[in-house]
């Protein structure tokens, strides 16, 4: 992926956080590791983490009690919660306590890769919002609600709009199958079928299909990813 | 405990003691009330003869003064059972009258008084009178009474009937005591007997029910009732951890020959590299089998209350059938809904969601008709009020389901015959049912003349105007 990250990783369990470290160190990016919640928030408090990622339950101070401690002194650094609890009412709970994102375990890795790379590049809070994408020489007016390639409009349906914005907005990194059903349908259950999938040939085949150069690629074992190849 | 002691400590013999004692109570106001009216009575009408008396004896006094009176006096008291008399002249000595004894200053009190006396002959010592007394001139003083041997006879008896009622009601009270409490004993020590056979093990024992239909007998049904459902709930949870070993065991196997035969298989980096995305792969269905378990057993328990909001359901259900759209197409049927406004519910969307997608998921899987006939190939979403509930119908035009395989079609794990074949946990239906009980509402399998019509029914949240404006608006 393009540019590191410092990334801190608070879980307890010592092979997963083990594993966490050598995968995230081996995607690019710089790694800390903290054991419990108390060593931590410590941590966090120093500031200058791009993600935490947080365990939900954690010795001396648990996962939810951490991020409220860190939001309410103004830590701003994204969190994603991992829980074993893969719940519904927990995933609520994990973002009212000021989580950012929420992974249940078992997870895939590339599943936590991308969400991690999604929050990490997230505008800080107040920036204004970028009315406009472009991406090689397609481009999307969020105010307009056009969308072109080289200069010519492609007509597409309100949900592939909001497939091809989100798409847009997280360029160049790859984006999960779940990731989509979240931002553009607001569900997060796993639909049993290739859904998303054939959402995707649908947008492909008018974004992709009259051009060389494919915008949209396939990351086998992980999703989608929007991207300017030059070649 | 031995028998008695268990008796001394029923209910029953408590209850049985409270009624004796407030009928014993009962008894005594009532004999008593009785006793003061006679008295009363008795009393009245003592006065009564008194004036009688006293009016004759003035008659007398008027026609020859004292020594009349006291001749009268004299006549009047040796006549058998006759009134008290007694006149006293101005230093108090008695002149006539058959009264001997009466307390130091009774005479000083003119008018009606109730006091102790004795007889001239003293035949019958400790009585009482109620007397008139009147003050003649010259200090004379005259006496009028009646014994009141009467009243007390009347208390006696009172009293006697009381003695005799408590013997009685002490009596009948300790054989109700012993027949109720022994009765309800006797059936409390059996469904005890049956309590325990149960505990110990046999699950098809029912409480004894004696069929008069009283307060043990419906306690007793409504305690078999419960045992009814945990042997239903126990055969449930049998049947589901059978079913998981079984359906589990297949994908494990195979996971585990696959990881086997890539070890074994030369030393070819792209070999390694398939059985090991093969090996994720496996695994990842299995980690959905597991959570879709895990979901279906905390809607089951009612769990997910925190995630419960008012929300659009026309709305949320028009989104999940938007993103099955495609997919429908791709198996070559068309997914049309049809989405009253309006409509809230109170629940987790996300689970009803899930639950309305699995069934639309259902209906593309198995719902292609038989005979290929593509005009047919219709999948249907209504979403309709249904008086104070709301019925969303997702309709097919496959094979359906045979009447009598609709009920095990919702059990978990449960794959009828021709889906087997196809991709599927078995969970799909039975998850759905799950989302719709633990709602409060119920998920009913029916016939679309062809196909399957899976209906789910919830009920309807009070209209919020908030909510149907925001629709409106957007």
């Amino acid at each position: 992926m393009s540019c590191a990250m410092r990334i801190l990783i608070i879980e307890d369990d010592r092979e997963a956080a083990a594993y966490l470290v050598k995968a995230f160190r081996e995607a690019g990016h710089a790694v800390d590791h903290a054991a419990d919640g108390v060593s931590g928030y410590d941590l966090a408090q120093e500031g200058g983490y791009d993600v935490a990622i947080v365990d939900r339950m954690l010795p001396k101070m648990d996962g939810l009690s951490l991020i409220g401690a860190l939001r309410a002194q103004g830590g701003e650094t994204p969190v994603l919660i991992l829980s074993a609890l893969g719940q519904v009412d927990d995933r609520v709970k994990g973002l009212r306590a000021g989580g950012d994102d929420y992974l249940a375990k078992p997870y895939s890795f590339s599943e936590l890769l991308a969400r991690v790379e999604a929050l990490a590049r997230r505008r800080p809070k107040g920036a204004p919002e970028e009315t406009a994408y472009r991406v090689g020489d397609l481009t999307l007016d969020r105010l307009s609600r056009k969308v072109a390639r080289a200069g010519e409009e492609i007509a597409l349906q309100p949900r592939e709009f909001r497939l091809l914005e989100y798409l847009m907005q997280n360029a160049a990194k790859v984006v999960t199958r779940t990731m989509l059903l979240e931002h553009v349908w607001d569900y997060h259950f796993d639909p049993q079928t290739n859904v998303i999938d054939v959402h995707m040939s649908r947008l492909r085949a008018k974004i992709d299909r009259d051009f060389d150069a494919p915008l949209i690629h396939t990351v086998r074992g992980a999703g989608y990813m929007l991207r300017d190849d030059p070649r | 405990m031995t028998t008695l002691a268990k008796l001394f400590r029923s209910t029953a013999f408590k209850l049985t003691l409270v009624i004796f004692g407030v009928s014993v109570v009962g008894s005594a106001l009532v004999l008593g009330v009785v006793a003061w009216q006679v008295i009363k009575l008795v009393d009245a009408e003592t006065q009564q003869t008194i004036e009688e008396q006293a009016k004759g004896l003035a008659e007398q006094y008027d026609a020859g003064g004292v020594r009349r009176l006291g001749q009268a006096i004299e006549a009047r008291s040796r006549q058998p059972g006759s009134s008290l008399y007694l006149l006293t002249n101005n230093a108090g000595e008695p002149l006539a009258g058959n009264v001997a004894q009466l307390p130091a200053g009774v005479l000083e009190h003119v008018g009606v008084v109730d006091t102790p006396y004795e007889t001239v002959d003293g035949s019958s010592p400790g009585r009482r009178a109620l007397a008139r007394i009147f003050a003649l001139p010259g200090g004379f003083r005259l006496l009028v009474g009646r014994d009141l041997g009467d009243r007390a006879r009347i208390g006696a008896v009172m009293v006697h009937a009381m003695a005799v009622s408590l013997v009685f009601f002490a009596a009948l009270a300790a054989l109700g005591a012993l027949f109720v409490a022994r009765r309800v004993l006797t059936r409390i020590d059996a469904m005890n007997r049956s309590a325990r056979a149960i505990m110990g093990g046999d699950l098809s024992l029912r409480l004894p029910v004696s069929g008069s239909g009283d307060e043990l007998d419906r306690l007793a049904v409504g305690l078999n009732e419960m045992l009814g459902r945990i042997a239903d709930l126990m055969t449930g949870l049998r049947e589901v951890s059978d079913n998981i070993a079984h359906d589990l065991r297949t994908p494990l196997t195979r996971l585990r020959n696959h990881a086997e035969a890539a070890l074994g298989a030369a030393d070819d980096p792209a070999a390694y590299r398939a059985a090991l995305e093969r090996t994720i792969e496996e695994s990842d269905g299995l980690i959905r089998v597991f959570n879709a378990l895990l979901m279906i057993a905390r809607a089951e328990a009612g769990a997910e209350s925190a995630g419960m909001s008012a929300f659009d359901l026309g709305e949320a259900i028009e989104s999940i059938a938007e993103l099955y759209a495609p997919v429908a197409e791709e198996n070559g049927a068309t997914l049309k809904i049809e989405a009253a406004e309006g409509l809230t519910v109170v629940g987790n969307r996300e689970l009803i969601g899930q639950a309305v997608a699995n069934l639309i998921d259902n209906a593309v899987k198995h719902g292609a008709p038989a005979d290929g006939a593509a005009a047919r190939a219709e999948i249907a979403v209504v979403v309709r009020r249904e008086g104070a509930s709301i019925a969303i119908e997702v309709a097919d035009h496959g094979p359906g389901i045979p009447a009598e395989d609709r009920g095990r079609a919702l059990e978990r794990f449960v794959r009828l015959e021709g889906a087997r074949s196809r991709p599927g946990s078995g969970l799909g239906l039975s998850l759905a049912a799950a989302v719709m009980h633990m709602h409060g509402g119920s998920l009913a399998l029916g016939d679309n003349h062809p196909g399957l019509k899976a209906t789910a029914t919830l009920p309807a949240a009070a209209e919020t105007p908030r909510l149907s404006a925001a629709r409106a608006a957007a």
